[in-house]
């Protein structure tokens, strides 16, 4: 039963997982790691900041995220 | 390339591709040897699926590691540009899935459908043969040529390897091709929504959904696209059934559009939603398709397999020698080979293969799983959608497919003509089917995703019981309407960056992108033109499908033709001459077909199939007072003419642009040859990895262990 809970319990996890990475869900949290990592005494936008940057950067060259017939 | 795997195969393995082996060749027998008989639906799934597994586990692979050579120590541009942003290495089912949604869209649901009037054995056939040898293949290779480049766009892969010439002709070439395509696409939607207030309601509707969901992830919660989408796809099936009650209200006439007033709204819609910015439409619509696309799929293989339906039509049938068939003129060779592109061969992907992906992916070695595995899985909604319209009565496949012209638009008229090919249906039993999935008429509704509505309506309703019937039609023309709608968006949105960077040579400031004039001008110009073939499309007294269709494919073929040039040209110069029949057998082939179509569109005598042919017929009628059918009046003729003089010019122009690009090609790989030392090569450095992630779907126990590894020596995983 327990074991049961638990792979019910990883199986979910990894769906929500699947659909945040698919959907660039994932995007901020990844961008924010990557900026600790990397430049640790840089500002960190907030994610309204974020999300704004990256549909502003698709306006400014819409060949990113094209999708095809 | 690691050489761990042992020489000799275990017994195991041998058994199961055996097995493989068998299946695939089971199921091609069957499909080739049955005559007069109805075939069912699982031999053509067991040919595909056998033949699918053996051409990646082994061709593909081959490709992959004695012909581009990956490297799995070599860091992609995802590992060494990484930006957190669009340069960053991403897990390869993620990816695989990504990609995939990139590259299935509305095509490989439309060609098939189209094909089926030559039976459903010569489109099986080229989907199948034709995905593992041209089209995933060119797939694949794009993405690795790309990703050894930082993710460069085929058109600088071009300018740069082959020359500023060719690489010239390869833009002009690629923007008529949006054009065209887009054109296409929307007559696709005009016939599926005319007359239809269900369909014209519900795909409305998607647009307030799309601006409430951008308002919610652009002020309300920023960057929650789960939770979003799954309030945008519970009011999406919403819309969907309040399609019905609006259908039975006294609203319904406020939705009966005829097609000129639809092409009116597509090109408003088209112009509007590429001015506004991307989240307020567009990356709303995305999601939105992206989940519908994704969902549909799956339904859809589960409905083929669950309920194995029969293939009513003919194996092949008697349009495919002579030539004469409603839907699109010509016979089996060339036109089938340019009506089915997406799901066999496609020069669109090219465009996304060294787009966005290569940015993206993790591992040199898994260009095998993203770009040839993803394109199998394209291929087999391809075969997915040849079946839907081969399940469905072939009398009613022709009466939905032939132009008003050809059939009238009465049923008793339409049974009549469809008979006399050959195909009995009663008047009763046409009016019957529309009534079934409550719709006014299904005559003439040409453009393909009508036809594949109602044959998944067919196959969803054996699975849910008959009173589900209308639903799933207007289920199914929603899905495809609406991800052809955010293809008009974004396409129109690509041709406009294409026309910006070409007028910035002319007049400076069309080259910035933010300058508001231009960006007004040039969408205007962008939906002008594809504006243009959407009405033409709409009023063509010989059918828009039947006259554009061919276009279309020819157009999509040529760049693929582009691409597999660019990739051959590219295994020459790296040093792979010996290699180079990889991408040059599939570009012989993709050539010959596509400049036999286009010379036969262009100078071919028999008026159905020659532009200028044509041409000539109907200005001789204008010429003697005389009107010939289907034309109905002087204006119909004169109509005619335009069309065909724009049509003839144009496909002309386009070959001749892409013998251009094969010429130069040609050229660079002979000097190659004779002269190594006269050609560079802009590939990036080397670069060690320090990311350790498997090459397949499903990693090796010897992956296991590596990844186990790397995860131990260092500890953020």
């Amino acid at each position: 039963m327990r074991s049961a809970l638990n792979r019910a319990a990883r199986a979910a996890r990894s769906v929500r997982w699947y659909v945040r990475e698919l959907t660039d869900e994932s995007g901020y949290d990844r961008y924010v790691a990557h900026v600790r990592a990397h430049r640790p005494d840089a500002d960190v936008p907030s994610r309204r900041e974020f999300e704004r940057m990256r549909t502003d950067r698709q306006d400014a060259d819409p060949r990113q995220g094209f999708r095809c017939c | 390339m690691r050489t761990d795997s042992p020489r000799k195969a275990a017994p195991r393995s041998i058994v199961i591709w055996t097995l493989v082996a068998l299946v695939g060749a089971a199921g091609w027998s069957v499909l080739a040897l049955s005559r007069g008989e109805e075939v069912s639906a699982a031999w053509t799934v067991a040919a595909a699926l056998g033949s699918y597994a053996i051409a990646y586990r082994f061709y593909a692979k081959f490709i992959a590691h004695k012909v581009l050579k990956v490297d799995g120590t070599r860091a992609t541009p995802a590992e060494r540009l990484n930006n957190g942003i669009d340069f960053h290495p991403t897990d390869r089912r993620v990816l695989l899935g990504h990609h995939f949604a990139a590259i299935a869209g509305a095509g490989p649901l439309v060609g098939p459908v189209l094909a089926a009037q030559m039976g459903y054995l010569p489109g099986t056939i080229w989907i199948i043969v034709g995905v593992i040898f041209a089209g995933a293949v060119q797939d694949m290779v794009v993405l690795f040529f790309s990703t050894r480049r930082d993710g460069r766009s085929l058109g600088q892969m071009a300018r740069e390897e082959i020359g500023p010439f060719g690489g010239a002709a390869a833009l002009i070439a690629a923007f008529a091709i949006m054009i065209i395509l887009l054109g296409v696409l929307a007559l696709v939607v005009v016939n599926a929504l005319a007359q239809s207030p269900w369909g014209t309601f519900s795909i409305a509707m998607t647009i307030p959904i799309a601006l409430l969901m951008g308002f919610y992830l652009r002020v309300l919660r920023p960057g929650r696209v789960s939770e979003v989408s799954l309030i945008g796809i519970a009011l999406l099936l919403f819309a969907l059934v309040a399609g019905r009650w609006v259908a039975e209200s006294s609203w319904a006439g406020a939705f009966t559009l005829a097609p000129s007033t639809l092409v009116v709204w597509l090109v408003a819609y088209g112009f509007i939603a590429s001015i506004l910015p991307v989240w307020m439409l567009l990356a709303p619509r995305d999601y939105l398709s992206t989940f519908m696309k994704i969902g549909t799929i799956v339904l859809l293989a589960l409905g083929v397999v669950v309920s194995l339906p029969t293939l009513k039509m003919d194996a092949v049938t008697d349009f495919a020698s002579q030539g004469d068939g409603p839907v699109f003129a010509g016979s089996l060779f060339p036109f089938v080979f340019i009506t089915i592109a997406c799901g066999a061969l496609s020069g669109f992907h090219s465009l996304i293969s060294s787009g966005t992906t290569p940015k993206m992916i993790q591992k040199e070695t898994q260009v095998r799983l993203i770009g040839y595995g993803s394109m199998l899985m394209e291929s087999s909604v391809a075969v997915m959608a040849l079946i839907a319209a081969s399940v469905i009565d072939p009398g009613l496949y022709f009466a939905m497919n032939a132009p008003a012209g050809v059939i009238g638009d009465t049923v008793q008229n339409a049974s009549q003509v469809v008979s006399g090919w050959g195909y009995q249906i009663s008047p009763e039993d046409l009016a019957a089917a529309a009534k079934n999935v409550e719709e006014s008429s299904l005559l003439s509704r040409t453009g393909g995703a009508p036809t594949l509505a109602v044959g998944v309506s067919e196959i969803f309703s054996e699975v849910t019981g008959g009173g589900l019937r209308a639903f799933w039609y207007h289920f199914a023309i929603m899905f495809e309407a609406l991800f052809i709608l955010t293809a008009l968006d974004a396409g129109t949105r690509v041709g406009r960056f294409m026309l910006q960077d070409m007028l910035g040579n002319v007049h400076k400031p069309f080259r910035n992108v933010s300058w508001k004039p231009g960006l007004v001008i040039t969408s205007g110009i962008v939906c002008g033109l594809w504006g243009y073939f959407l009405w033409v499309g709409v009023h063509e007294p010989l059918g828009g499908i039947n006259q554009l269709f061919p276009v279309f494919g020819i157009s999509n073929q040529l760049l693929a033709a582009v691409a597999l040039a660019v990739c051959t040209t590219l295994l020459v110069k790296s040093g792979r001459l010996k290699w180079a029949w990889i991408t040059g057998v599939p570009l012989v082939w993709d050539a010959t077909v596509t400049l036999t179509a286009s010379w036969q569109k262009v100078f071919s005598s028999d008026p159905r199939v020659g532009f200028f042919e044509q041409r000539s017929v109907y200005q001789a009628g204008i010429d003697r007072g005389e009107i010939v059918a289907p034309a109905k009046t002087m204006d119909d003729m004169h109509t005619i003419v335009t069309n065909s003089t724009v049509d003839g010019v144009l496909t002309a122009v386009l070959a001749l642009l892409v013998v251009v690009v094969i010429a130069d090609a040609t050229r660079v790989c002979i000097r190659h040859v004779r002269r190594p030392a006269l050609s560079s090569l802009s590939e990036a450095p080397y670069v060690e990895s320090q990311i350790v992630a498997p090459a397949g779907l499903v990693p090796t126990r010897r992956e296991k262990e590596e990844v186990r590894d790397a995860v131990g020596a260092e500890p953020r995983g």
